[in-house]
């Protein structure tokens, strides 16, 4: 490693304050198989004189044993990793390498080519300040090479350069090099690339990678590592509003209450009026506190810890911004989603997002439309595979404070993870906040059960009372809602009275339609439980047999039987529509417990006798087993 | 034998930082040391047991001083676990002590008991076992031992192929094994922590740091390091091309073999008898540094495990090798 070894050797603290100051250009390197992206990168290092003796021994003997050069060094073999894909003779990760000139550091994610590994591409590209987008000069513009450029478009990555390699093999032709870049520039106006450099190159024998090329005369622009080394690396974010998401909050002790996190956009100074997001609340910062002292000043990409004038509550998540330009907060988004997983993203499954220092759960609509990155046309979609890029509405379960990701990365940028495998399965980009009024469309079937259930913050479930006509159920239905409604449980009541007035108005009393009014009476409860309800179902329901069609048309847990236990006696005596009267005097026929059974329920999960309880604590008791429930759920992420 | 350790020294002689108000333009030592406490930082909010694991080494070194400057004014929320082989320089167990005490946190040392139990040593078993029950069983023992969920380590992406690959945030299965084709994406700073009960992570806030980047910062910052790193005099004995320390009475010379004194460092420190030492009079840091960059063999040649075969490190990560 010999480059500035003239420096090193003569004045080495000279160099170290050099190298002390130097900036850091993080670029990615992406082309089909085969285009050469290895050897670039071996070359590129080679070159800064960074391969050791021991490591060019090492690279000469593979090179003999497994090289693709005929014995000549094979510089792919310097940074092709992993044995399984040594012996495929393919990249198949994201791997990072790490060289310096005598102006900067660089770090290089090599991402590999073919098609099912795109998400590596994209974490590649999603730290890069710039992308080296390679071409094979024999075979051109090829789809893999439009997926790279949109996807290193789409991720916001300013600097292209087209590294148009293997230009030996085609006699350096100026014509074959126009063509190819006439051919990307096309492709890069549909994407809203503006501007690009291309370069004619020969990785493999170092043409116009360190200088320029006596092969290509006509090419009058610099070679490759003269223009990494002079690109400029945009420190524009110091301009924006300040930013810092909050990642941890520092408590050594009770008077002091620091807000850790990394800036991400604008400056920060003590006296700065500060406003918390999504709260809303203000103060002012006190001090920028660090190990090696207070700072007078911080600015975007330092990691720092802030206190406040004010004892205010800010939580990890919660965002600190300058107080007058503050982000939006919002909780439901358009976004721009890549999805990495094998198992497809399916609209309305429930996932975890991660933005910033938050995690909130996300629900996802069908696609509006998925892109082709070949012809960039939208195409309609019901889910996303693997590699596939679509656009969607998310709705978060509490706002988060937010950028549109052009804007910032690290306000608009998002992973999301499976809940029960715990993968990152996607990455989004977050296009802008949906307004209340274009609320979201859920596709019929999309959303299920625990879904609407646990939007109202509560599972659904049938609260079955059964009992003899005037035992005191729709009295003590109406109680249990009225608790429950107080409570902001989402309920309904079904009265056995009421529902035949409608529903059931075709049904008489006989044995048949007895059976028919409880099936339809099941059949609509387990709709409403469907729904997420809490349902309340008073009914005499006589027969065991469809008291327990209701409870298996349901989960397992949802159907709770409540016995109202007064006997037939005490009813009677009460008689409060005077129904029983009319029984025994003939008028009505089938009445229960006069000519029709009444058969007990054998284990219900909750009794009430009417004779020793007031409705009232009928109601409680109810109320109180169904809290007892509650509070052993979770209905939290 | 015995010979005097070497004290811990500082670099306090050498160049002050420069004042602390930032340059707006932050330099590559500054993004760097601001993704690694935020990298800490992740870890301390999401994790509910992490650890910081502590080799002696210079990259632990940075480690811990990343950590103190992360959390400060609070003590970092987690204690520091040395897996020991009982074979590490004196020096080193010196400098062990000093370094938890300074930094105010716990310290752990971990020897695997049945490595003790069958006197493992590299002398009798060689180093493939040596390493392998003392280091990868020893640290798996203490990291199900105190039920980590989350391990800190030192590692850096330039220092072997297979690392280049590996994520910041490292999965391991609950038999500690990785699956390097089974890793999960790392966009941005967003790092995804959640994992099943029995799961485990390991982290490596100095991934994107080159062995030039961490002595810049050793000597920007001044970090104390184990005074092995610089040049001095010691006693070694030249064996199988390597130049070998004498560290302790446990050494065993082989006929022949009679230890004398030379100027020599270390470019890497580990157990003492597998340890290879350079010649050197590079007593300054900025002398090693000088040293480093002129030089012509890469760092990890004074480590044997990686020799064996081309892939060995990789193999070893999968067994759950750090």
């Amino acid at each position: 490693m010999a480059h500035q070894s003239d420096l090193i050797a003569r004045d080495i603290d000279a160099y170290l304050t050099a190298h002390q100051h130097k900036s850091l250009l993080r670029f990615i390197t992406c082309g089909s198989v085969d285009d050469g992206k290895s050897t670039l990168i071996g070359r590129l290092l080679y070159d800064s004189k960074m391969i050791f003796e021991d490591q060019m021994a090492a690279l000469e003997a593979d090179s003999r044993r497994v090289g693709t050069q005929g014995g000549d060094i094979d510089f792919a073999l310097l940074v092709d990793g992993l044995a399984a894909e040594r012996e495929q003779g393919i990249t198949i990760d994201v791997a990072y390498r790490f060289f310096s000139t005598e102006k900067r550091k660089f770090i290089v994610a090599d991402t590999p080519g073919h098609e099912q590994y795109t998400r590596n591409m994209v974490t590649g590209a999603s730290t890069a300040d710039a992308a080296v987008i390679l071409i094979d000069a024999r075979r051109g513009v090829l789809t893999q090479t439009r997926r790279h450029a949109y996807l290193v478009s789409l991720l916001g990555i300013r600097h292209v350069i087209l590294a148009v390699n293997k230009m030996d093999l085609m006699g350096w032709s100026q014509d074959v090099f126009d063509a190819i870049v006439a051919d990307f520039s096309a492709f890069a106006v549909q994407i809203g690339l503006k501007t690009f450099d291309a370069i004619p190159m020969s990785a493999l024998r170092g043409d116009n990678i360190t200088e320029a090329s006596a092969h290509s005369p006509w090419y009058a622009g610099p070679p490759l590592m003269s223009l990494l080394e002079t690109l400029e690396v945009g420190d524009d974010l110091q301009a924006d509003p300040f930013r810092l998401p909050v990642q941890w909050v520092n408590r050594p002790n009770l008077d002091f209450r620091g807000f850790a996190g990394q800036i991400a956009a604008g400056t920060v100074r003590p006296g700065d009026p500060v406003r918390v997001l999504p709260s809303g609340r203000t103060s002012t910062v006190a001090r920028i506190v660090t190990a090696d002292g207070d700072l007078d000043q911080a600015v975007a990409g330092q990691s720092i810890t802030l206190t406040l004038a004010d004892e205010i509550d800010v939580s990890r998540g919660d965002v600190l911004a300058s107080a007058d330009a503050p982000p939006e907060a919002a909780d439901q988004f358009e976004a721009t989603v890549v999805w990495m997983d094998d198992e497809p993203l399916l609209p309305g499954r429930p996932y975890l997002l991660k933005i910033g220092a938050k995690l909130v759960g996300a629900t996802i609509t069908e696609p509006k439309h998925k892109v082709n990155v070949n012809t960039l046309e939208h195409q309609p979609a019901k889910r996303l595979e693997l590699n596939e890029i679509g656009v969607c509405n998310l709705s978060l379960d509490a706002p988060v404070a937010f950028a549109p990701y052009v804007q910032n990365k690290d306000l608009g940028g998002f992973i999301l993870i499976d809940r029960i495998s715990n993968r990152t399965v996607g990455a989004g980009l977050l296009n802008f906040a949906l307004r209340r009024a274009h609320n979201i469309h859920w596709q019929a079937l999309s959303v299920d059960k625990a879904a609407r259930a646990t939007i109202k913050n509560q599972r659904g479930r049938v609260v079955w009372l059964t009992g003899l006509s005037g035992a005191g159920k729709s009295t003590i239905a109406d109680l249990v809602e009225k608790r429950l409604y107080a409570d902001g449980r989402h309920t309904y009541l079904l009265d056995g009275d009421n529902v035949r007035h409608g529903l059931n108005r075709d049904l008489g009393f006989t044995e048949e339609d007895r059976v028919e009014n409880i099936r339809r009476v099941a059949e609509v409860s387990k709709l409403m439980v469907d729904a997420g309800l809490i349902v309340l179902v008073s009914f005499i329901s006589p027969f065991r047999a469809e008291r327990r069609l209701a409870r298996d048309l349901l989960g397992p847990g949802e159907f709770v039987e409540v016995y109202v236990d007064t006997p037939l006696a005490v009813a009677e005596q009460r008689d409060v529509k005077g129904l029983y009267k009319k029984a025994r005097a003939g008028e009505l026929k089938n009445f229960t417990g006069i000519d029709s059974p009444y058969e007990a329920p054998e284990a219900p999960e909750i009794v009430v006798d009417t004779t020793t309880m007031s409705p009232e604590d009928a109601a409680e008791r109810i109320v109180a087993w169904l809290d007892g429930r509650f509070s052993t759920e979770d209905f939290s992420i | 034998m015995a010979f005097d350790g070497d004290a811990p020294v500082t670099t306090a002689t050498l160049t002050r930082r420069p004042a602390a108000l930032p340059a707006a333009r932050l330099t590559h030592l500054q993004r760097l040391e601001a993704e690694a406490i935020h990298i800490m930082r992740e870890v301390a909010a999401e994790v509910e047991r992490p650890v910081m694991l502590y080799s002696i080494g210079k990259d632990s070194a940075v480690m811990l001083h990343l950590a103190k400057k992360a959390f400060y004014p609070s003590k970092p929320p987690f204690p520091l676990l040395h897996v020991d082989t009982t074979w590490k320089f004196r020096a080193m167990y010196a400098m062990r002590e000093q370094a938890a005490a300074d930094l105010g946190v716990e310290l752990l040392v971990h020897q695997n008991s049945d490595a003790v139990a069958r006197g493992i040593n590299p002398f009798d078993h060689g180093s493939a076992l040596h390493t392998d029950l003392w280091k990868t069983e020893g640290l798996k023992q203490a990291l199900s031992l105190h039920g980590f969920d989350a391990a800190f380590g030192g590692a850096r992406r330039d220092e072997e192929k297979s690392r280049a690959k590996e994520r910041i945030f490292s999965f391991r299965t609950a038999e500690h094994r990785w699956d390097p084709k089974n890793q999960r994406p790392e966009l941005w700073r967003l790092y995804n922590t959640r994992k099943r009960p029995s799961e485990s992570i390991r982290v490596f806030p100095i991934s994107n740091w080159t062995e030039l980047d961490v002595w810049q910062y050793i000597h920007l910052e001044q970090i104390p390091i184990v005074p092995l790193y610089l040049a001095a005099e010691r006693p070694v004995v030249e064996r199988d091309g390597a130049l070998i320390m004498v560290d302790d009475d446990r050494f065993r010379l082989r006929p022949g073999e009679t230890p004398q004194m030379k100027s020599v460092r270390f470019r890497t420190l580990g157990c003492y008898p597998l340890t290879g030492a350079v010649e050197s009079t590079a007593a300054t840091l900025p002398k090693v540094i000088q040293e480093m960059l002129l030089t012509t063999t890469s760092e990890r040649q004074g480590r044997m495990i990686d020799h064996d075969q081309s892939a060995s490190m990789e193999k070893k990560k999968q067994e759950g090798y750090f």
